[in-house]
């Protein structure tokens, strides 16, 4: 029988977590660390709306962008929040979740052997999804010492006449890194001097502690270069919702619409009327939410920091990203030992990216009185090993 | 400092047991802003009081809540104000609101049992002077009190690790 599988796809790596996963969910007692979606429920307005969308017999497909009302309200979201002017019609459509939208953008961009500019630590989709479309993927090593944020002169140094797109995960999963307003306006020139396309991530744009958000499409002369990635998963603890959204330019979003069209056919239309509900009536949820995040995350880091763990000061996302090289272990065996020896799951830095190496991600979607916990079997655990 | 306020008010509402060293870092203050601020809205009575909101149904000695509909003549030049202190001070009531709407006070008892309760409103309440009528309600179950639900709900439903 012939080899019935494509070799791009069998080549690509597994999941870097998926070892610790089926440890701690046999575990028990296990406290874990390691979620990367909210802790809340989805605010029950919001609910009852995808309830009341089910009780009214809205179980059919909508157009494949999604539906009028709520690309309407997207764009009024943009422009309210991120000073982002959109037309729904021609510059936005309704994915499943971020994920879907980070994925058929770079179908539709590259060409085999285009070069994407990938930072990490990142998010763990984005290689796969680069080398699935064909591209070829440059990492850009972000550095401790940069905050874990990109600079002109990293883009620079990767660019070959090859390079189309850009890659920009702020605010970052897993090291909470923020990139504030004037550090994007210092890679912006690079970038059209290089003519770049960027794949902005901005689905933890709700969740920065400190300076608010800056979209890098609202810079001079990028919109026309950007594609804006967002949805609802964590802003409004919709992730189980599977909704997310791109907006961009329109010749750039006709062509995603189409593979969307092809592949996907529309978004659940029951959660697209209770994102309606979550942009029209959830800022206030929005708001609460980041308030409490914050609150974990100065706890986390101050406890962190008197445990002996170095640590930057996350300023977005749900995650902090403690540095363990003091420990003299390497991340995947910190992580392992720290669930068996003292059944606390965190995920290792390097499931993100080499340059992960030497750190931890360790998520602060949990109650205060999870925290605790765990931080204190932490303390235990650091306390040990470096005795 | 209002910010400041409103957000241990916030912290407190949720849990007045909460460590004040712990607040300050999750507030980015210092203990001796907090203390000092509570310090001031216990003073102003912002902070009236730190009641443990308990599930009675849970312990073994017997308690009924009941709402009581209570309409009166407003006394003149007292309003509805000295009829509210006859009835608030007895130990057994709980609450006492103002309405508006078809009656005039909600008053909250809580007592051992119904009949102690009924006692209370036909020998103490409805001979007050100037209380026309009242309506008694028992409560029955109680899903949810002060914002906090009364069952909770226990496993976190997410996967246990994901990125």
């Amino acid at each position: 029988m012939r080899n019935p599988l494509n070799k791009t796809i069998t080549e690509i790596k597994p999941s870097g977590i998926r070892k610790f996963f089926d440890i701690v969910s046999e575990m028990k007692d296990a406290i874990s660390l390691g979620v990367g979606e909210p802790d809340f429920d989805t605010p029950w307005h919001i609910r009852e709306e995808g309830i009341y969308s089910l009780e009214k017999g809205r179980t059919y497909y909508t157009s494949n962008s999604g539906i009028k009302e709520l690309r309407e309200e997207i764009c009024r979201y943009l422009h309210r929040r991120f000073d982002l002017t959109y037309d729904w019609k021609s510059e936005t459509l309704v994915t499943i979740g971020g994920s879907e939208a980070i994925d058929i953008a770079l179908r539709v961009m590259l060409e085999p052997g285009d070069e994407v500019l990938l930072p990490q630590p990142s998010y763990v989709s984005y290689e796969p999804c680069i080398i699935m479309a064909g591209g070829k993927p440059v990492i850009i090593e972000l550095k401790a010492e940069d905050e874990f944020k990109l600079t002109s002169k990293q883009i620079e140094e990767a660019c070959t006449d090859k390079t189309k797109v850009l890659i920009l995960p702020f605010p970052n999963n897993p090291t909470g890194s923020v990139m504030s307003k004037d550090e994007l306006e210092k890679i912006i020139d690079i970038i059209k001097e290089k003519d770049l396309f960027v794949l902005s991530d901005e689905i933890y744009a709700e969740l920065t502690y400190g300076e608010k958000h800056t979209s890098i499409a609202s810079l001079p002369g990028m919109k026309e270069r950007t594609i804006v990635i967002n949805g609802f998963s964590k802003s409004y603890a919709m992730t189980g919702w599977r909704l997310g959204y791109a907006a961009g330019p329109a010749e750039i979003i006709k062509q995603m619409t189409k593979l969307h069209q092809f592949s996907i056919m529309c978004a659940p239309t029951n959660s697209q009327y209770a994102a309606v509900e979550a942009l029209k009536n959830g800022d206030s949820d929005v708001e609460m939410m980041a308030e409490a995040y914050d609150q974990r995350r100065r706890f986390l880091l101050h406890e962190l920091r008197r445990i002996g763990l170095e640590c930057f000061e996350a300023r977005g996302a749900f995650y902090v990203f403690p540095c363990i090289k003091s420990t003299g272990m390497t991340s995947e065996e910190f992580a392992t030992r720290l669930l068996q020896e003292e059944k606390i799951a965190v995920v290792p830095g390097t499931a993100f990216g080499d340059s992960g190496e030497g750190y931890l991600r360790i998520s602060y979607a949990y109650s205060i009185e999870k925290i605790k916990q765990a931080l204190e079997r932490i303390e235990r655990f650091v306390r040990k090993v470096k005795a | 400092m209002k910010e400041l306020k409103e957000k241990i008010l916030r912290a407190l509402a949720k849990n007045a047991k909460i460590d004040i060293d712990e607040l300050a870092i999750m507030l980015g203050s210092s203990k001796e802003e907090i203390t000092a601020a509570i310090a001031e809205m216990e003073a102003d009575k912002i902070i009236c009081g730190y009641p443990t909101l308990i599930d009675w149904d849970k312990v073994s000695e017997e308690k009924v809540t009941a709402l009581i509909e209570v309409k009166v003549t407003p006394q003149r030049g007292q309003g509805f104000d000295k009829i509210a202190e006859r009835i608030y001070k007895f130990d057994e009531v709980e609450s006492v609101y103002l309405m508006s709407g078809g009656f005039d006070l909600t008053v909250i008892i809580r007592g051992k049992s119904m009949r102690e309760v009924s006692r209370f409103v036909f020998e103490k309440l409805a001979p007050m002077e100037s209380i026309l009528s009242t309506a008694t309600h028992f409560v029955l179950k109680k899903y949810k009190d002060q914002g906090l639900i009364m069952q909770f709900e226990s496993d976190d439903p997410r996967i246990s690790m994901s990125y």
